[in-house]
């Protein structure tokens, strides 16, 4: 198969497992993001992939040659550290050339391919720079290029836009999505950022605790999240306890939910998110009676927390569907069952 | 990183205690030896203040040039071996858990607390014929039958090398600590081996601190005289030797100040040419 698959690849540092068994296929071509809080095995992962770890057991396999005991040196990748990594002794000339240097190409190669990078990542004229002289986002852009300079197979990068500003990170995210694109390049990127993850990847890989929670595409992941910690963990979400009635009928919050089903016909959790709970008028039919208690005017998106028999619930509404609301106001939560997601508790 | 330039004399006052000690300890004895070296010598063991420069041109001679190449072949010999060995043991060292670093330390710093006396006599044990290494070789069939392998050269550099390994060692510690270790794992993602990376990135980013300790160690052997003495033979003696010599047995001050005085200025020279050449090079890159 072409492309990278990851057989229960595991890795132990002593007694804990930081990576559990994970299978993954990732096809040729593809942009993966690896997305999870700090400490989930995603940096280990993908130094596993990058053969700066070694796994403890199972397989990694690039274009279906296993490559688990190949050093580092010996598999065509390009890496982007979150530190960047570019040495700090040559230019960005020298920096972009050393995989070729090192391999004792031409120096005519060298520089040719040294000037279509930099045209590439925009920084045409800039070979004779020392990279103490750049700014952040153009570091960046260097050690991208120096990445590809061998034409990889695989581009990882880890945390790579990390230590850029929000202005620059966005612009960077769509850069970097485009370049992907344009060189068809098989991609994986570690990050925390689930803005970062969903701007750009065709494959978020949701993981934690060592273990993948959800490998989908961004909708699919927001709209359909396997469990309650993918639901949490991506964007903001309302996580409603639900319990079935003696009659067989879905109950949350004191208010029967027509359409909605338990598995098994017991406990579940409902996940809504915010922009899909509709407030109407108190005591409509079908409503759940709550109280505004605060109001979160941010301009462009109005938040309005609801209080519902203890529990609160977040609703997101432009101003002007309603230009209503207020604290201590009585209101009705509806909750539609064709937005609900309902989750194993 | 910037700092600010002391502006009132207050300001200057944290370096009185180092400036008196510099001065109490260091600049005066060194006056009193350059005035000591232009003194008329006594014959009988004394001298009196003069002005005259026989000492100076007493040193002007063939031998005395032939024993200041070698003691400066030397010292370079020893820097060399010593930061040869140094930087890939200490990137070794970095490289393993806290507590094997200690224990290295521990034993390290050790050897430091031996005297030079020590040193050199153990040296000059492990090296005989009668109770040394040779023995045990011959004993695994791999030599005939026990040499001695002092006095020599090879017996100086090697206990040379061994005295100032542990300062090497201390020196580039830092310096190979805070050295980014994904710098040599974007080495190896971008094709080189484990060994080309150490040459082409780890070698050339540490080039400052390189440069430094070679000084350190060239200076520090350079004022070595009782191993040349215990494990060499007379054409091993360096200058140090000999102005101890003088000093000691010969009762020549004058001489020996005039010695000393001669061999710092050189030193000094080569510091400079290394410290220039180096920031030459920086600069060109």
């Amino acid at each position: 198969m072409s492309g990278l698959t990851l057989d229960t690849v595991r890795k132990d540092f002593g007694h804990f497992t930081a990576v559990n068994d994970v299978r993954l296929s990732v096809p040729h071509g593809t942009f993966v993001c690896m997305l999870g809080p700090s400490g989930c095995g995603k940096t280990t992962l993908l130094r596993m992939i990058a053969g700066l770890d070694l796994p403890t057991s199972g397989a990694i396999l690039l274009d279906g040659e296993d490559i688990t005991k190949v050093p580092t040196h010996k598999r065509n990748l390009g890496m982007v550290f979150q530190s960047l990594a570019l040495f700090p002794h040559l230019t960005v000339g020298e920096n972009i050339a050393y995989p070729l240097r090192i391999r004792g190409a031409p120096r005519e190669e060298q520089k040719k391919r040294v000037d279509e990078l930099l045209a590439m990542i925009h920084l045409s004229g800039y070979a004779d720079r020392p990279v103490a002289k750049l700014s952040g986002g153009q570091r960046q852009r260097v050690a991208i290029a120096r990445a590809l300079t061998r034409s990889p197979k695989l581009f990882l990068l880890d945390e790579p836009l990390s230590a850029l500003d929000a202005k620059l990170r966005e612009a960077m995210q769509v850069e970097l999505r485009q370049l992907q694109q344009q060189l068809g390049i098989t991609t994986i990127v570690v990050t925390h950022d689930q803005r970062e993850a969903m701007t750009m990847a065709d494959t978020v890989v949701v993981m934690n605790k060592g273990e993948i929670r959800q490998a989908a595409s961004p909708m699919e992941i927001y709209r359909r999240p396997a469990d309650t910690f993918v639901a949490d963990f991506i964007g903001s979400t309302n996580l409603i306890d639900m319990d079935t009635d003696g009659a067989g009928r879905a109950v949350a919050l004191g208010q029967a939910i027509p359409g909605l089903k338990a598995p098994g016909g017991g406990k579940a959790v409902i996940s809504v998110r915010p922009e899909d709970v509709q407030l109407t008028a108190p005591g409509s039919e079908g409503a759940i009676a709550g109280t505004v208690t605060f109001v979160r005017d941010l301009g462009g998106t109005i938040e309005t927390f609801v209080d519902c028999a203890g529990k609160q619930i977040i609703a997101v509404s432009t101003p002007r569907a309603r230009p209503d609301v207020a604290v201590g106001q009585p209101v009705g939560v509806v909750l539609d069952p064709s937005v609900c997601v309902v989750l194993a508790r | 990183m910037r700092r600010e330039k002391p502006a009132t004399l207050a300001d200057y006052a944290p370096l009185a205690f180092p400036a008196i000690m510099l001065s109490v300890f260091f600049v005066i004895p060194f006056g009193t030896m350059i005035a000591v070296s232009f003194f008329q010598r006594q014959q009988g063991g004394f001298y009196t203040p003069a002005f005259v420069f026989d000492n100076y041109e007493r040193f002007l001679s063939l031998f005395f040039a032939h024993v200041l190449g070698f003691s400066l072949m030397l010292a370079v010999m020893v820097a060399v071996c010593c930061v040869a060995i140094g930087v890939p043991f200490t990137y070794m060292l970095t490289r393993m858990s806290r507590r094997a670093q200690i224990a290295w330390m521990v034993a390290l710093l050790s050897v430091l607390s031996l005297s030079e006396v020590i040193i050199g006599f153990a040296w000059s044990t492990l090296l005989s014929r009668t109770a040394g290494i040779t023995n045990l070789l011959v004993a695994i069939g791999l030599m005939e039958k026990a040499v001695a392998l002092s006095p020599g050269f090879p017996a100086v550099l090697t206990a040379m090398v061994y005295q100032a390994l542990p300062y090497t060692i201390l020196v580039l510690y830092p310096a190979l600590v805070r050295l980014d270790p994904t710098l040599t794992e974007a080495a190896r993602t971008l094709g080189a081996s484990p060994l080309k990376a150490f040459f082409t990135v780890v070698l050339p980013a540490l080039r400052t601190t390189i440069l430094a300790t070679l000084i350190m160690v060239f200076i520090f052997a350079l004022g070595s005289y009782l191993l040349p003495q215990i494990l060499g033979r007379p054409q091993h003696w360096t200058l140090s030797v000999l102005i101890t010599d003088q000093a000691i047995y010969q009762s020549n001050m004058p001489f020996a100040a005039a010695m000393a005085v001669f061999l710092v200025l050189v030193t000094l020279g080569m510091v400079t040419l290394t410290l220039f050449a180096g920031r030459k090079r920086e600069a060109a890159i």
